[in-house]
């Protein structure tokens, strides 16, 4: 039998930082092998203190041609920016 | 460089009007400096010649553990022995990012690995040369690590982003490497006779190979002119070379130690020195497979393979059967 290890996509936690960064990718059997692969590659100088280990055949990826309609910066949508409301000064810091 | 003659499929850079309108628009994105990243589209040679250039680069990163590993069981003291299984362990990590970013371009790591194997693939030119002293990792350190270094910083810019991105890692581990080669060569010097001629019989065989892993002359490098259209290299293999003699010169001077070249020389015109080019037939023998270790550093990877087989196997069985037994109990 010959059979390719799954590719797992790998995301840590900076031990200051807020979210998981995805850092990088491995191969490894099976979940706890991908966990402990991760620790020693890329956590070896105290980069982290928790790993997200996710198969990458279970990650859906925008396509980039699509980049565009995707991500068009919605200028012209004002209301998404809603930074012009008047606060009256006698009701304080809002 | 881990990576020295890379065919680009073809020896000449194709005018823009000769380019589909698809290999137009790409080449006014490398002008830009914008990265390429994985799923777009990009021309086939580009992708076939960074599959050769990371995949090469990668298993250099894995060959290279051999000629180190070599020392482990017999560095002289426990700090140094601690410090070098560190190293060793980071150029596996540094192999394992390598083929990701290889993968990204549509090739399995299984597939480059059996490419090695076969010899299909090669690995640099360097790894061939046999550490016979403890004085040797000190060199390899120092210069094998420092030439590395000076092609690496520059590919970080390269154009494909996720070439780049593994190499900014990178980079910054193989300057924890370059400082403990030079640290053992200072020991070295500063220690006995016999250790200071330890680490000058190190500098004399590993001057040369040094000089060679940044490739042949750009003149016999027929390649070069492609990869750097396409943004891929950004500096000449000879622009690199003269950085790394200009740099390192001083540096074997404040060891007291003697570059194994009488034409070295400062030329005050052109503010860098002048070199003797090494030995380039000794260079192709090498990548051809006639090196005096390449025979060994194959043989060990394959048997590595092969005698591991039973083990991947037995993982992924057990990761097979694990999956079941979760999808039954749910």
């Amino acid at each position: 039998m010959s059979q390719e290890w799954p590719l797992w996509e790998i995301f840590i936690r900076g031990q200051h930082g807020l979210n998981h960064r995805h850092v990088g990718s491995l191969h490894a059997p099976d979940a706890e092998m991908a966990i402990n692969n991760a620790r020693d590659v890329y956590t070896r100088r105290n980069e982290g203190v928790s790993i997200w280990a996710v198969k990458s055949e279970d990650v859906v990826a925008s396509a980039p041609s699509k980049r565009g309609p995707l991500f068009e910066p919605s200028n012209s949508k004002v209301y998404r920016h809603p930074t012009f409301f008047k606060i009256p000064e006698e009701v304080g810091h809002m | 460089m881990y990576a020295q003659v890379i065919n680009t499929g073809s020896d000449r850079v194709r005018p823009i009007d000769e380019m589909s309108a698809e290999e137009q628009a790409f080449m006014e994105r490398i002008e830009r400096g914008e990265k390429i990243e994985p799923k777009e589209w990009m021309p086939e040679g580009y992708r076939k010649t960074l599959i050769r250039q990371i995949g090469q680069h990668a298993h250099s990163e894995v060959v290279g553990q051999l000629p180190e590993g070599n020392w482990i069981t017999r560095a002289p003291t426990l700090e140094r022995k601690a410090i070098l299984l560190a190293k060793v362990q980071d150029e596996a990590g540094h192999g394992l990012y390598l083929y990701c970013a290889a993968e990204t371009l549509g090739v399995s790591r299984d597939e480059l690995i059996e490419l090695l194997n076969s010899g299909k693939m090669k690995y640099s030119s360097i790894f061939n040369y046999p550490t016979l002293n403890w004085a040797d990792i000190g060199a390899v350190g120092w210069l094998v690590d420092g030439a590395a270094i000076m092609n690496q910083v520059p590919l970080q810019r390269t154009s494909y982003g996720p070439y780049s991105r593994a190499m900014i890692r990178i980079c910054k581990e193989e300057s924890f490497h370059q400082r403990q080669g030079y640290d053992i060569m200072m020991k070295m010097c500063e220690g006995s006779p016999e250790q200071k001629a330890m680490a000058q019989d190190a500098l004399n065989r590993f001057w040369y190979p040094a000089l060679m892993m940044f490739g042949p002359s750009d003149k016999d490098s027929v390649h070069s002119a492609q990869s750097m259209a396409w943004k891929i290299k950004i500096n000449t293999n000879d622009e690199l070379r003269q950085k790394f003699v200009d740099q390192t010169v001083p540096q074997a001077k404040y060891l007291g130690l003697t570059v194994p070249d009488e034409n070295l020389v400062w030329n005050e015109e052109r503010g860098a020195h002048d070199f003797s080019e090494p030995d380039w037939n000794e260079f192709f023998e090498v990548i051809a497979g006639n090196g005096p270790c390449n025979k060994e550093r194959l043989g060990a990877r394959v048997k590595a393979w092969d005698d591991g087989a039973w083990f991947r196997e037995g993982l992924a069985v057990h990761a097979q059967k694990k999956q079941t037994q979760q999808r039954k109990q749910a």
